[in-house]
């Protein structure tokens, strides 16, 4: 476990800007509850500084998880948001796409959020930008990047996609082996 | 409808009518043909010779399993199989008489070929790589058992029970109802020779002889617990002359083994910790599976949401009980319940009630750090998690690097931001990191109160596992001990508990750490119900605070079986002069 270099800091806030925009200061400045971003195999974690501090007593390779893991760096250096980090993109999220019960399985199966299950979108988001989804409870279903602008999907025919799925809390049943380490 | 689910078979086939008395079967099984002829009603005794053979075949079959055991030759188990197959395929040809009737009674046949199969299975799924292995009280179970006992438990409801929110009952009317027919059958008998009862209850020297070449028949063994059960209700008015009591038990347990499929020894551990008429309830709810029950997560919704939410979806539920405010019975269910969208969303978990229970114990407070020193699968970290309202610190330990795999999952899944998992042998641990207010230890056991989820447990444990085990509890025990921080403001408390009901893993090792460690002591669960520990078992004496833990049994609460003690580490230590205290 150790604090992420400066390059890598600079990966993760792109990666996570293109969802939660500037609302990352939220992330990062929490005077009241301070957190941190840790490295850990790859993977990082964000963290309650408290916590941080007890799990420093933990080796190395015993270290299996802390706090909540936002995602992992490939082995080319780019990073990668899992499906655990989206409790703080849905609490934060920019742009965000509901969709209506009829496309939650679809969607939770793997699929590409199309026109015809959209329920509601914002008003102003342009196109390739991240998106969160969400179920029209507001229970939030995964993220993803949108195939087209709002104005441009108004005009989309029904079986035409919207967002191209990311990510969707279906991994967690999926992709349990390759997920968590 | 419960009929053709596994583990139902048996019981199914007792409710076939009213059971024959011991003169009956013995009559029967010397000459059947002969015995069928004497009858007036032809199919009424043709049924009986069909359950006769799928009875012997089955108990065949776990005999095999009995002497494999015992002899530990596990790499002849594939032969020894083939073997028994071959016999038993011979065992039908002789058996095979009345063909042309069977023709008319289809039905039957499909009945008994489906048990058949079903007991076939359960032979070749004994992997011996399972042995061994310790039980975890949150492993999930077959989704298809609890989905029957689900359907059990809605019956009950139907039937009028709603009022009384405990399916044990269920299973009580028909433990009453085959005790009724036995009694029908018995008046009967008691007609004809007052003295039946007392005379023939035990098997003469040559019978006992006798299994060596004619496989034990399942349904005089049924049979005779019966009426062993009544000799030992009153045996001075019923038990017979020169026998004694001990030989009516042996007998009863080593029938008890044979009926429900248990080595003698360990039907022996259990049949010891109850009176005879509650150990067969005991075996009875074994052969039963617990409810399907969801916690659920308050870090992300509440009880009543949920349940609205899953109503919606077309599952039938309903709350647990008066003591809990976060469980959910699920009856029955349009989808799978491992797999909506709030599941997904970590709104809940599928959690055993007896899971719940050390938890509770334990009533983790905000702001504190709790260890969990065997946490996979996380049901029980999650909840400490939620109790703690993601405040303070979870260490959630398993030594099991492949479990931790769903414990991290179960983690990220309910949103539980306090955790730190790591992958240490839990002895390891107050050199790792001490000093917590509160640990948790759900320690591996033999898993004899989850029979009825895993029944591999039956056959695959021996004396052994009963002298390796505890010695881990203890060591474990000792060290979750040494991690609570005596001194802490909120806290100091130590749960130990395990899902198993015998009193080796349990009182024996509690009473262990009480002597080696001077510091703590025993104190309320905190728990509305269960039974309070032996203080005192087969001529052990215990720490008479003993009685302040909690013993849980599926006959009794319909709960898995489970153990929880809570302990208080005091503040003062007081330095013995032998150095026994705390190092």
């Amino acid at each position: 476990m150790r604090p992420l270099t400066e390059d890598e800091t600079k990966t993760v806030f792109e990666k996570l800007a293109n969802y939660i925009g500037r609302n990352i200061t939220h992330l990062i400045n929490r005077p009241d509850d301070p957190h941190c971003f840790r490295l850990q195999k790859d993977r990082v974690y964000y963290v309650r500084e408290s916590v941080m501090r007890f799990a420093t007593s933990v080796g190395r390779p015993e270290l299996m998880s802390l706090g909540i893991c936002l995602g992992k760096f490939t082995k080319t250096g780019k990073f990668r948001l899992h499906i655990t980090s989206l409790e703080f993109l849905a609490q934060y999220a920019r742009y965000k796409i509901w969709i209506k019960s009829n496309g939650e399985m679809s969607y939770l199966y793997g699929n590409n959020v199309l026109k015809a299950h959209v329920g509601k979108m914002s008003d102003d988001i342009p196109e390739h930008s991240g998106v969160v989804v969400f179920a029209m409870n507001d229970i939030p279903m995964g993220f993803g990047v949108t195939a087209k602008s709002t104005a441009d999907a108004r005009r989309l025919d029904p079986t035409g996609v919207v967002a191209f799925r990311q990510s969707d809390i279906g991994e967690y049943l999926r992709e349990e082996d390759t997920l968590f380490t | 409808m419960v009929r053709s689910k596994p583990k139902v078979g048996r019981k199914a086939r007792m409710k076939q009518g009213p059971v024959p008395t011991l003169d009956e079967f013995y009559q029967g099984i010397l000459d059947p043909r002969k015995a069928a002829q004497q009858k007036n009603n032809e199919s009424e005794s043709r049924k009986r010779k069909r359950e006769n053979r799928g009875a012997s075949v089955k108990s065949k079959k776990e005999k095999a399993v009995f002497e494999k055991t015992k002899s530990d030759l596990f790499e002849e188990e594939e032969q020894e199989h083939l073997e028994e197959d071959k016999k038993v395929a011979g065992e039908d040809d002789f058996y095979e008489f009345g063909d042309e009737e069977e023709q008319s009674d289809i039905d039957e046949e499909e009945v008994d070929d489906g048990n058949e199969n079903e007991s076939d299975e359960v032979y070749d799924s004994e992997d011996e790589n399972e042995r061994g292995r310790a039980m975890f009280s949150d492993d999930e179970g077959d989704e298809d058992l609890l989905e029957a006992a689900n359907q059990q438990g809605l019956a009950n409801v139907f039937k009028g029970d709603s009022e009384d929110e405990d399916p044990a009952e269920g299973e009580e009317d028909e433990f009453v109802n085959s005790d009724d027919d036995f009694k029908q059958g018995e008046e009967e008998d008691v007609e004809i020779n007052v003295d039946s009862r007392v005379t023939n209850v035990l098997p003469s020297g040559q019978e006992v002889e006798a299994p060596s070449n004619v496989p034990p028949d399942i349904h005089i063994s049924r049979t005779r617990i019966q009426e062993i059960l009544n000799v030992l209700d009153d045996f001075i008015k019923y038990g017979e002359a020169g026998r004694s009591r001990s030989d009516y038990v042996a007998q009863l347990i080593a029938d008890i083994a044979n009926y429900y499929g248990y080595t003698e020894f360990l039907a022996g551990k259990l049949f010891e910790l109850f009176s005879p008429r509650e150990a067969i309830e005991f075996f009875e709810s074994n052969e039963v599976p617990r409810p399907i029950t969801i916690r659920t997560n308050t870090l992300k919704t509440r009880r009543r949401n949920l349940a609205q939410a899953l109503v919606n979806r077309g599952v039938n539920l309903k709350p647990i009980g008066n003591w809990t405010k976060v469980g959910l019975q699920i009856f029955d269910s349009q989808v799978p319940i491992g797999a909506t969208p709030e599941y997904l969303a970590g709104h809940y978990i599928i959690q055993a009630a007896s899971s719940f229970l050390p938890v509770i114990a334990l009533a983790p407070q905000e702001n504190e750090r709790v260890l969990d020193m065997a946490a996979a699968p996380g049901g029980k970290t999650t909840y400490i998690s939620a109790l703690m309202k993601n405040t303070g610190c979870v260490f959630a330990n398993d030594a099991n690097k492949a479990r931790t795999k769903s414990l991290i999952a179960n983690i990220h899944r309910l949103g539980c931001t306090n955790t730190v998992v790591c992958n240490y042998d839990a002895k390891q641990f107050p050199h790792v990191i001490g000093g917590f207010d509160r640990v948790l230890l759900d320690a591996p056991c033999s898993g004899t109160g989850v029979i009825a989820k895993d029944p591999s447990v039956k056959t695959s444990r021996n004396e052994k596992d009963y002298i390796d085990l505890p010695f881990l509890q203890k060591q474990l025990l000792l060290a979750a001990i040494d991690s609570v921080d005596a001194n802490s403001k909120t806290g100091g408390y130590i749960v130990y508990s395990t899902c198993s009901v015998t009193v080796d893993e349990n009182e024996a090792v509690v009473d262990y750490a009480l002597r080696k460690r001077t510091d703590v002591k025993l104190v309320e669960t905190g728990l509305e119900f269960g039974v309070p520990g032996f203080t005192s078992f087969r001529g052990k004496e215990f720490n008479q605070r003993l009685s302040l833990t909690r013993r849980y049994y599926p006959h009794t609460y319909n709960v898995d079986g489970f153990f929880v003690a809570k302990f208080k580490k005091m503040k003062v230590v007081e330095q013995k002069p032998n150095g026994t205290s705390k190092a």
